[in-house]
């Protein structure tokens, strides 16, 4: 019992100890408590998918009503900004080619007649296919407005709507909006880096200063300096996990439909995983240089294999088996559907058991090299 | 006269050549023997583009769905079958709804077309209904899925008008093509998007943090009390750094066009100016920086916040810059990436358009010469 105690009191202690190196200076603590915010600001505004804002030049050869009220659809979306009105179709290269135009919509000089004839017209859209996901975006924007301008067509001229149509909905983001979908994918990406990272230095900090040596002849067991060296970036990772989800809620007003108590289980489980692997860098690493760049090294193809941008289901097969030691792919997972979907743990157990074991394996091997670099 | 003070110009010219290519050569070696900067000029530009060539794709094939089918008749078997043959979908078949519905909560499918009983009946009727749900989750994917879903069902429509049944092909028609990308491929925009991360990453970070060392250290110190004048001593901590930079360079292009198969279709002089301009650009900025906080730690989240993620998010490589709200899109007016973004998405996908390049070029060279002028400032503070 004694011993517990005094193995407690010593991690704490160490814990203080951590926390104090890295809080005291006051650009540091600035460099933990506003990089994840300011983040989780911009970027929340940044990181969508969805248009609001779309350029396109008009090119009318048939100047007829039906075309102006094919336009009329486009510029009274809110989304399309006319920005000319072509007169010969050799202008349209210039146009897509300095950007000024997202779009063309070349409205043929036979439209209206087609049309009335009964036998169907063509709109024909050229798309800037430099972001081609972009131009995707904006390309089905275009046809939802034209099937609302065909379903007006038909109603004003008498012609049957089609016999069939699909009724769509979404689930859990009813408005398909992909900031609902990024900012609680942030929360794991914005924590992970400096959780790695912090633990990562911690120690090679200490090794490089020669202080390291120092602490091996306290009366400290090397699992005590593993625990003392985890807690304090896990205290750091919390509370801005905690700073990236305010963001989402009061700022960008994202709904939440989970419960706290299992984003938190699920968060701390992440932070667990990413800290063993911190650890396990810093095991390896001999300076900070060298701390700091292999966990460079882990960081960026996690973050780029998380999912957060792309989807995992459009990675090639081999890919998708390499994100599964991929902790932050399980975090976002989890903060999406706790978040969206409110989720409970019973639905994320396929997640919450590799995190486990991905820190099972990471700790131990780490808590390994300690007590072997030690003696 | 004019004689002796252009030799003796020479002679001052000569010993200053020699120093910065002793500082060169002293900052090779290092480089080449240190392996975590080996690690970071090499290593992470080789991961990133295997990630970025392989991994990375916003292309929707095979999405995982379930079919409902609550009564076989001959219609909603054939629509049914529509899905099965198109190359976007990878249906399950089943014949109710709360199994289905069970596997959207489990996120084992993205979606649910439901075909209703009654389908036939209101066929004839005119005002049949098929009931689409998507998992809106990711909402890029869901729009993309509806779309798709539109497709399946509108080509099964059109193949009942061809039957004969009339009226059922809309009256417009829309006719799209995607210029510079006709196979919406999107590895075409993720390309030359790594170029200006690897570039952004050598440049930017790697100077920052091992300039941030040396300052850590005092070897910088130590440095500035030999006869080496400080501009030499930028020249020559920088230029193996450039160095490196022009190998990822090199790296990037030939994989872009070899094995991601990326069209270039501007100049490669273009390429190569702009390029360079950028390192330049990024170059400056870490040294700015890691001279500034002159802590290792500091300076790489520094430079991660000012130069990597921004050059990640906000540089219009993956996000439409045109759709951000004001504040953010000021802000990104003041990113080197933005430009050097633009730069390469006309360079390799449209060609050497050169009302994208002399603009965007122009901010650049603008940036660069403010930076200089900035680096100057330091040297005064240094000295």
């Amino acid at each position: 019992m004694n011993t517990l105690l005094g193995t407690l009191l010593r991690i704490l202690a160490l814990t203080r100890k951590e926390l104090l190196a890295v809080l005291k200076d006051r650009r540091s603590r600035m460099s933990l408590l506003i990089p994840p915010v300011v983040q989780a600001l911009i970027f929340g505004y940044a990181a969508t998918y969805d248009l609001n804002h779309v350029t396109y030049a008009a090119l009318d050869q048939d100047h007829s009503a039906a075309s102006r009220q094919l336009l009329a659809g486009l510029d009274g979306s809110g989304v399309f900004e006319r920005v000319a009105d072509l007169q010969r179709a050799s202008d349209v290269k210039s146009l897509i080619d300095s950007r000024r135009a997202l779009l063309i919509v070349q409205i043929d000089q036979q439209f209206e007649r087609h049309l009335l004839s009964g036998q169907g017209a063509d709109l024909q859209l050229i798309a800037d296919g430099r972001n081609s996901n972009t131009a995707g975006t904006a390309m089905g924007y275009v046809s939802s407005i034209v099937d609302q301008f065909n379903l007006d067509w038909g109603h004003d001229h008498g012609i049957a709507p089609p016999p069939l149509h699909i009724v769509a909905r979404a689930w859990y983001n009813p408005n398909l909006e992909t900031r609902w979908f990024m900012i609680p994918g942030m929360i794991g990406t914005l924590t992970l880096i400096q959780t790695m990272m912090l633990t990562a230095m911690s120690v090679a900090r200490e090794r490089e200063q020669g202080t390291f040596d120092q602490l091996l002849v306290t009366p400290f067991r090397p699992f005590e300096i593993m625990a003392g060296k985890a807690l304090p970036s896990m205290v750091v990772g919390t509370i801005q996990a905690g700073g990236v989800l305010l963001v989402a809620q009061l700022w960008f007003r994202i709904p939440f439909a989970g419960s706290y108590l299992t984003l938190y289980a699920g968060l701390l489980m992440f932070l667990l995983a990413a800290i063993g692997i911190g650890l396990l860098v810093s095991a390896v690493a001999a300076t900070m240089q060298q701390a700091m760049l292999y966990s460079m090294l882990l960081i960026m193809p996690f973050s780029l294999l998380s999912g957060l941008t792309t989807p995992i289901s459009s990675m090639p097969r081999a890919v998708q088996y390499l994100t599964a030691i991929n902790p932050l792919r399980y975090a976002i997972d989890i903060t999406r559907r706790v978040y969206l979907e409110g989720a409970g743990l019973d639905l994320l157990i396929s997640d919450l058991w590799p995190l486990a074991l991905l820190a099972a394996v990471t700790l131990s091997a780490a808590s390994w090299m300690f007590s072997h670099r030690m003696q | 006269m004019s004689l002796i003070t252009s030799t003796s110009r020479s002679n001052a010219w000569r010993p200053k050549l020699r120093r910065i290519r002793a500082l060169v050569l002293k900052e090779s070696r290092q480089i080449v023997r240190d392996p975590s900067s080996i690690a970071i000029g090499v290593v992470l530009p080789l991961i990133l583009i295997l990630l970025f060539g392989y991994g990375l794709s916003l292309d929707v094939k095979n999405v995982p769905i379930a079919v409902v089918i609550e009564n076989p008749t001959p219609e909603a078997v054939e629509l049914a079958a529509g899905f099965q043959l198109s190359p976007y979908f990878k249906p399950w078949m089943t014949r109710s709804m709360p199994p289905a519905q069970q596997n959207l909560l489990e996120h084992r499918i993205d979606g649910i077309v439901r075909i209703p009983a009654d389908l036939s009946r209101h066929l004839a009727a005119g005002d049949a209904d098929v009931q689409l749900i998507v998992h809106g989750g990711d909402a890029n994917r869901a729009r993309i899925i509806e779309g798709y879903v539109q497709g399946v069902v509108g080509a099964w429509s059109a193949r009942l008008g061809a039957q004969g049944q009339a009226g059922l092909s809309p009256p417009v028609t829309v006719q799209a093509r995607l210029w510079f990308n006709e196979a919406n491929d999107s590895s075409y925009f993720l390309v030359p998007g790594l170029v200006v991360l690897v570039m952004t990453l050598i440049g930017g970070l790697l100077t920052a943090m091992v300039m941030a060392r040396e300052w850590e250290r005092g070897t910088l110190e130590s440095l500035f009390v030999t006869p080496v004048r400080t501009e030499e001593i930028l020249l020559g901590k920088t230029l193996p750094y450039f160095a490196l930079a022009l190998f990822g360079f090199v790296l990037c292009v030939l994989s872009a066009k070899f094995l991601f198969h990326v069209p270039l279709r501007g100049s490669m002089g273009v390429l190569f100016g702009a390029s360079m301009l950028y390192v330049l650009i990024a170059l400056g900025i870490g040294l700015l920086i890691s001279s500034w906080v002159k802590n290792q730690l500091v300076a790489s989240q520094l430079t991660m916040l000012v130069t990597f993620m921004p050059a990640f998010m906000l540089s219009g490589f993956l996000f439409d810059l045109r759709s951000m709200p004001t504040v953010v899109r000021m802000i990104t007016y003041a990113l080197p990436a933005r430009y050097y973004v633009a730069l390469l998405q006309s360079v390799f996908l449209a060609g050497d358009v050169w009302s994208v390049i002399v603009p965007n070029t122009l901010a650049l060279a603008a940036m660069a010469a403010a930076l200089a002028l900035g680096s100057r400032a330091m040297r005064k503070v240094l000295a």
